[in-house]
């Protein structure tokens, strides 16, 4: 069923009414002013720890609530609507699903009950490149004496700068471009010859860039199976792109709405401009790609929750999807907001910004349509 | 074994013994369709078989109570005889406007003695019903419509005009929507007649559309006598009913938009006419980035539909004026799917006449999705609704 169990619908008005008292859209503005440290209020996150949301993904028996995924992308889909800044993705949605699914239990005992308490921040550092593109990984892991030395780069890695430790994709076998070969490991943010630098992006949203100098690594760091840490990978990805189109599906929906509100308040030639049928079709017909967004972001949701293997045509559906009409709907906001939405005063372009960041991690429309077509034997 | 289980393995096993082979493929073209009725010469003995097994168990209209010859299946029960029939490619036994659109009304506004008379008799695919709604006038603008039923004592006397009616010529029955009071504002003067459309005074006349085909018909009622039993629900008050049956008309036609021909996508159409290139990616890249978009939409409306009527069914709000949502994008999609398909048909789909193209099926049916965005209210009536009712802004 395409619907909320109760639990989840209790999860989305708790959720809703915490952080649009806690952490509006004014708290990501008040961090990117103040040009937080951080990027993000560390009070605030552990407040959200202590409802379980850090924990969400996590097993009960690791200290976490077990909710599963449809409870995680309601999380992120309200983060997307107050644009709230915490490392929420990085950590509780991506880290902890591949630590859950690696099988390590070493790592899982170490990791997961830090991340559920709100104490740990682990990132992923996949992308080197232009565009996200896993299989494309070059980041090497050269096999020295024992363990392994790393030596390469990667960007856009979210939280990267507040991480205690990375899930870092690296090359141990074969030829970037190649899907054999890539093993994940862990590696401690401190590790010698790492060094780590502050990007700051447009949406004021954390993220790194990471250069590998040698860095050492053991057996005993690597996350899943060697040389065929690929599905793994795979698997991690999903959970994020699914977290990233709730959220989009939130920033689109909060976008939205605050336009619809701006139709029926703003008065120009002596009526509300949201009686004019031009601005009254568009806003219809955002509304309704909204409305078929929200049915795919669920459908992935669901699908992660029923196996996170075989969820991948579901995931990129619902990215596909959701970042094309997040696109429409952050333009056609600022655009009926007429002059006054190119303002950074008024709260509209935030979404935009968000939009874009959103859009383009871990797979653009372009990527994601690709996998869909593939998958339908196209 | 839950009992949705034991559900889906009965009717796997039903429909593995019942289905005939040949009604086991796609549907090609219109004639596949079993419409029944008084007139239908069934294509084959395979579809008469088909549609009388299905009948029996009342599954040519699942969800209708066992007495007006349904076979009273839940919700979930109706969504696992459709998969399972889709699983085998199964065709619909029977489609008709009396199931999609008369049906439904008349559980919800019909009396005791009208559901009996007609229900069972659409179910069993006897009886092919017609709409009459639009007007040459009354169009978008549907309420202002003018045929009239006055008032003779013991039988209504309807006298006026119709067109776009959908297969009057074809049709036994017609419900009609006809003006009782001429002087009540538009909207509370309307009544909702049932009628034989064998009955003196009616008379049909086929329009041929751009695909060469007459799916539609101008039909004119010269003072036909219309027993008084035959009104449906309240004099003056069939506008509500109206508007019921075409939130029903909106979610059919927007269906239709996930109906993708013979079941395959235009990105999958357009593999097997072009091919695949080295990497296993459709050869055209610009047609396959615009078929992959549309994949995504596909996929993504269809979940649409499934979440509006999940929703309604476990207790929550109906689909309602949310059928606009369905009726607008189901047919933009659908006329996306079919310009996309005319792309992969290349100078094939140019063919009009000859057996190669099925007499050109492919262009005609391009040809008749224009309607698609017109038909049961225009894209631009859909987004009227969404704006005003879902919306809320304000009129002009």
């Amino acid at each position: 069923m395409l619907i909320l169990n109760e639990d989840q619908k209790m999860l989305q008005e708790s959720a809703r009414g915490f952080l649009e008292s806690r952490s509006p859209v004014s708290a990501l503005r008040k961090l990117r002013d103040d040009r937080s440290i951080d990027g993000f209020d560390r009070a605030l996150w552990a407040e959200m720890a202590e409802m379980g949301w850090a924990g969400i993904l996590v097993p009960e028996e690791h200290g976490g609530l077990g909710f599963g995924y449809v409870g995680a992308g309601i999380l992120c889909e309200e983060m997307g609507r107050t644009l709230a800044a915490s490392p929420f993705l990085s950590t509780s949605v991506m880290a902890a699903t591949a630590l859950r699914a690696s099988g390590t239990l070493g790592h899982q005992q170490r990791w997961l009950p830090g991340i559920a308490g709100g104490r740990a921040i682990i990132a992923a550092a996949v992308d080197e490149g232009r565009v996200h593109d896993p299989a494309g990984t070059a980041l090497a892991a050269e096999r020295h004496g024992n363990g392994f030395l790393l030596r390469g780069s990667k960007a856009v890695v979210v939280d990267g700068h507040v991480a205690d430790a990375f899930i870092v994709a690296a090359r141990t076998a074969g030829a970037p471009g190649e899907k054999d070969g890539v093993t994940l490991f862990l590696v401690d943010a401190k590790a010698k010859g790492l060094s780590i630098e502050r990007t700051i992006m447009l949406d004021s949203r954390n993220a790194a860039s990471l250069q590998f100098d040698g860095v050492e690594a053991t057996g005993a760091d690597i996350l899943g199976e060697t040389d065929a840490g690929y599905p793994l990978l795979e698997v991690m990805l999903g959970a994020g792109r699914a977290g990233l189109a709730a959220e989009l599906a939130g920033i689109a929906a909060e976008s939205f709405g605050r336009t619809v509100s701006y139709l029926k308040e703003r008065k120009q030639f002596g009526r509300t401009i949201g009686s004019f049928q031009a601005l009254q079709h568009r806003a219809a017909h955002l509304f309704s790609e909204i409305e078929i967004v929200g049915s795919a972001v669920l459908n992935a949701l669901q699908a992660l929750d029923r196996d996170a293997n075989t969820a991948s045509l579901a995931v990129s559906v619902a990215k596909a999807k959701a970042a094309s009409v997040a696109r429409l709907a952050a333009q056609e906001s600022v655009q009926m907001h007429g002059g006054i939405g190119m303002t950074d005063a008024v709260d509209i372009g935030l979404f935009m910004k968000r939009m874009q960041s959103a859009s383009m991690l871990f797979g653009d429309v372009s990527f994601h349509a690709d996998r869909v077509a593939l998958a339908r034997g196209f | 074994m839950t009992d949705l289980a034991a559900f889906r393995a009965e009717t796997r096993a039903f429909l593995e013994a019942n289905c005939p082979v040949s009604m086991r493929s796609p549907v090609r073209s219109d004639e596949d369709i079993c419409w029944g009725g008084r007139n239908w010469r069934f294509q084959s003995d395979d579809q008469r078989l088909w549609m009388e097994r299905m009948a029996a168990r009342g599954w040519t209209v699942p969800t209708w109570p066992k007495a007006y010859g349904g076979g009273g299946l839940s919700h979930e029960e109706a969504k696992v005889l459709k998969e399972e029939m889709s699983a085998i490619g199964a065709r619909q036994p029977l489609l008709s406007f009396g199931i999609w659109m008369l049906g439904p009304a008349l559980l919800a506004f019909g009396n005791e003695a009208q559901k009996l008379e007609h229900l069972p008799r659409i179910a069993r695919g006897e009886i092919r019903w017609c709409q009459g709604y639009s007007e040459p006038g009354a169009g978008s603008d549907l309420a202002s419509l003018q045929t009239r039923a006055e008032d003779k004592g013991d039988h209504y006397e309807v006298t006026g005009q119709k067109i776009w009616t959908s297969y009057a010529d074809k049709a036994d029955w017609i419900f009609c929507l006809v003006r009782t009071n001429a002087t009540a504002p538009k909207h509370l003067g309307i009544s909702f007649l049932l009628f034989d459309m064998t009955s003196p005074g009616v008379t049909t006349r086929p329009i041929t559309l751009i695909s060469g085909k007459s799916p539609f018909c101008e039909t004119f009622f010269d003072a036909v006598k219309v027993p008084k039993a035959n009104l449906v629900g309240t004099l003056d008050r069939g506008w509500d009913i109206a508007k019921y049956l075409l939130t029903h008309e909106r979610e059919m036609i927007g269906e239709g938009g996930s109906g993708l021909l013979g079941g395959r996508s235009p990105g999958q159409m357009a593999t097997d006419a072009i091919g695949l290139d080295a990497t296993g990616r459709l050869a055209d890249p610009f047609l396959r980035a615009d078929a992959a978009m549309a994949e995504v939409d596909a996929l993504a409306f269809a979940l649409t539909m499934d979440r509006y009527k999940d929703e309604a069914a476990s207790g929550g709000r109906g689909v309602g004026d949310r059928s606009a949502i369905l009726k607008y994008a189901g047919t933009e999609l659908n006329k996306r799917n079919h310009e996309l398909m005319m792309r992969a048909g290349g100078h094939e789909a140019l063919e009009w006449e000859g057996q190669r193209s099925n007499d050109g099926s492919l262009p005609r049916a391009w040809l008749r999705t224009k309607a698609n965005s017109i038909e049961g209210g225009t894209s631009e009536v859909m987004l009227d609704i969404i704006a005003k009712r879902l919306l809320q802004l304000p009129s002009a």
